[in-house]
């Protein structure tokens, strides 16, 4: 049984100009001591599927899903007051900007100590020596001095430290990392992500990293997510994703980046992602897609297997070749 | 072979005075302690560093917005310090920025037109509204706009199409130099690309030099022709983009390398880890200002500063690069 499932989670938002689906009937499984990455541009979805794992989306938001479990544990029908037992002890959240995530008024010990005494009850002596034990584990130099310090005295790498210090607190079974290095130089992140991927080893815990960064993902994730506009459109180990992308929207995305360009024109995605107004009826991807047809302008695109990526496609690519498609070569698409 | 220089700069510096409280005597902070360079016509050279190294103030010394503490900076053959003032504004309409963040450097309340069409009515006088107007509506064709956009306002456009905005007001009065401080960081990698396409094309349509600023070193391969790396206010390294890439010298460089994510999973390669950060501004280091953090490190990089020196083609400054050249 995988640690947390999800399966057809939707997210609408109530707004002034009626529903938006912000998820749109995304599925993912995660297992313990794994690391999935899920990818995606800004207004993909990728942030809010996971906090509405967390529970901790507003009011104007409305959740529907045909499973969303956490070790056994239905999250769906959870009261309040028990998801409040369960998020900040066996599930974490860190989040992407650690200057503004920590409460400026109280210390870093305060911090750290606070899931210490509600989800286990430890008495002040013992919450600060698990504090210490903590900072020291992420690597924080002097962490009895630094247990009073308040969060304005602290780097954002430092700060980013104690946010996943205060994640790990209650050993939790899955950790969510949204974009947990997008502020930070590269040299400190390349420092953030070592220490999560090698505490993540050590405690066997699930690690769910939201990024849109795809060396960051190539460097760090197993399993791979990659979604658009709310839907998750292809699923793939790390390897096979970036040699054999089958979505067409991964191979452009890819294809897009500098480091993997050929000359100094980049193949670029033309087009922006569709919003709230502008949603394609069948296909999201097809304005944008250099293998549309009317039959992706028609017709929702069914999910294919495990050997095409689980990709959301009419015609999912194999080495940069549609399949089925009547003009594999693609039209060219104005940037 | 080289182009002619545009833009010289040599022992560049701006300090800040930063009061501490009122029982504490005010510090200086050297945003940038000393930086030479050249931009060549045509050219770009890419400026790359952490958070803190003086890359964006590099950016105001360049565009006269600020003016530089000691040092020399000379634009199309001017010196501006103690240049006059009709000169100043001559040279202000020839070098010109794009901002990091098109969502924060477009008025609100401005149209796209009126936006465009404002340099020209403080620094072109002798334009009329009918020549006014064919100029902005060319400019917006030129960065892939259509003449409807004009009549609209930024909030009518997503972060792409705002950056080609800004890039397109940078242009109207026809500079020669375009700094671009972090101009694709806030993008999307999808839109990212693009933008990056109208910058190469409208480097080679117009012939402009640039100033390009970041810290993403992917996009910095992509884009310049010539690399300054730079570390807390002082540039450690200088060279041409292959070199810089293939063989870089300075032990930051190699460092900033090395973290540098790259989408490629396949990629094999050791980690040079970084001890630590960047230390405070107000209080650099002795010596080299690296040291604390260098694998390399000696007894002399905790006394002396090193200067630049050539090795090659690179221009570096850190005394084991010199101490191992001068064995082998």
């Amino acid at each position: 049984m995988p640690l947390l499932e999800i399966s057809e989670l939707s997210v609408d938002f109530k707004t002034g100009s009626g529903q938006f689906r912000a998820v749109d009937g995304v599925s993912l499984t995660v297992d313990r001591g794994e690391i999935l990455a899920i990818v995606g541009e800004s207004g993909s979805g990728k942030s809010v599927a996971m906090l509405a794992v967390m529970g901790l989306l507003p009011w104007t938001a409305t959740v529907t899903a045909k499973t969303l479990a956490f070790d056994g544990r239905d999250l769906l029908t959870l009261s309040p007051r028990e998801r409040r037992k369960l998020v900040g002890k066996d599930m974490a959240m860190i989040f992407q900007e650690p200057m503004s995530s920590l409460n400026p008024c109280f210390t870093v010990g305060y911090q750290i100590g606070e899931s210490l005494k509600v989800h286990l009850g430890l008495t002040k002596s013992e919450r600060r020596q698990r504090s210490i034990e903590l900072l020291n584990a992420v690597g924080i130099p002097d962490p009895e001095r630094r247990l009073s310090a308040f969060p304005h005295q602290l780097s954002g790498g430092m700060s980013q430290r104690v946010m996943i210090a205060m994640a790990l607190a209650c050993r939790p079974k899955l950790i969510i990392a949204d974009e947990p290095t997008t502020a930070l130089d590269v040299t400190i992140q390349a420092q953030i992500l070592e220490l999560l991927v090698s505490l993540q080893r050590e405690t066997d815990t699930g690690l769910v990293l939201i990024t849109h960064d795809m060396g960051v993902v190539a460097e760090t994730a197993e399993r791979v997510s990659v979604h658009y506009a709310g839907q998750k459109i292809e699923e793939q180990p790390v390897g096979p994703l970036f040699s054999d992308p089958h979505h067409p929207y991964t191979a452009a995305l890819l294809a897009a980046l500098p480091e993997r360009a050929k000359g100094k024109h980049l193949p670029s995605i033309p087009g922006v992602v569709p919003g709230q107004f502008d949603r394609p009826p069948a296909c999201l991807f097809e304005p944008r897609c250099r293998f549309a047809t009317d039959r992706c302008r028609t017709k929702v695109p069914p999910r294919q297997g495990a050997i095409a990526g689980f990709a959301l496609c009419h015609y999912p690519l194999t080495h940069g070749r549609p399949i089925g498609h009547p003009n594999p070569e693609g039209r060219e698409v104005a940037a | 072979m080289s182009a002619p220089v545009i833009l010289e700069a040599s022992k560049l510096a701006r300090y800040y005075s930063v009061s501490r409280g009122a029982f504490k005597p005010a510090a200086t902070v050297r945003a940038l302690a000393e930086a030479s360079f050249t931009l060549e016509a045509g050219k770009t050279l890419a400026v790359v560093g952490e958070s803190g190294c003086g890359k964006s103030t590099l950016a105001r010394l360049v565009t006269m917005i600020e003016e530089p503490s000691a040092g020399q900076l000379v634009i199309g053959g001017i010196d501006i310090v103690g240049a006059d003032k009709t000169a100043l504004r001559k040279l202000r309409t020839e070098v010109q920025i794009v901002f990091q963040n098109p969502y924060g450097s477009l008025n609100p309340r401005q149209k796209i037109f009126d936006a465009l069409a404002e340099p020209l009515i403080i620094n072109r006088k002798e334009m009329n509204a009918l020549q006014r107007k064919s100029a902005v509506l060319d400019m917006l064709k030129r960065v892939g706009l259509s003449p409807e956009h004009a009549d609209r306002y930024p909030h009518m456009f997503s972060g792409g199409q705002r950056q080609r905005i800004a890039i397109a007001r940078a242009l109207m009065l026809k500079p020669r130099i375009l700094v671009l401080d972090e101009p694709v960081s806030a993008l999307d990698v999808s839109v990212q690309a693009q933008v990056l396409n109208l910058l190469v094309e409208l480097q080679e349509s117009l012939g402009l030099s640039y100033l390009f600023i970041s810290h993403g070193l992917s996009v910095v391969r992509h884009m310049a022709d010539e690399i300054l790396v730079m570390y807390l206010g002082r540039v450690v390294e200088r060279a041409p983009r292959e070199k810089l890439f293939e063989q870089p010298m300075h032990p930051y460089t190699q460092a900033l390398l090395s973290a540098t994510p790259m989408a490629d999973p396949e990629r094999q390669r050791e980690r040079i880890r970084l001890k630590g950060e960047l230390p405070s501004p107000f209080n650099p280091p002795k010596g080299c200002a690296f040291h604390p953090r260098c694998p390399l490190a000696f007894d002399k990089c905790r006394v002396d500063r090193p200067e630049l020196r050539f090795h090659g083609e690179t221009e570096v400054a850190c005394w084991a690069v010199e101490r191992d050249n001068r064995v082998s």
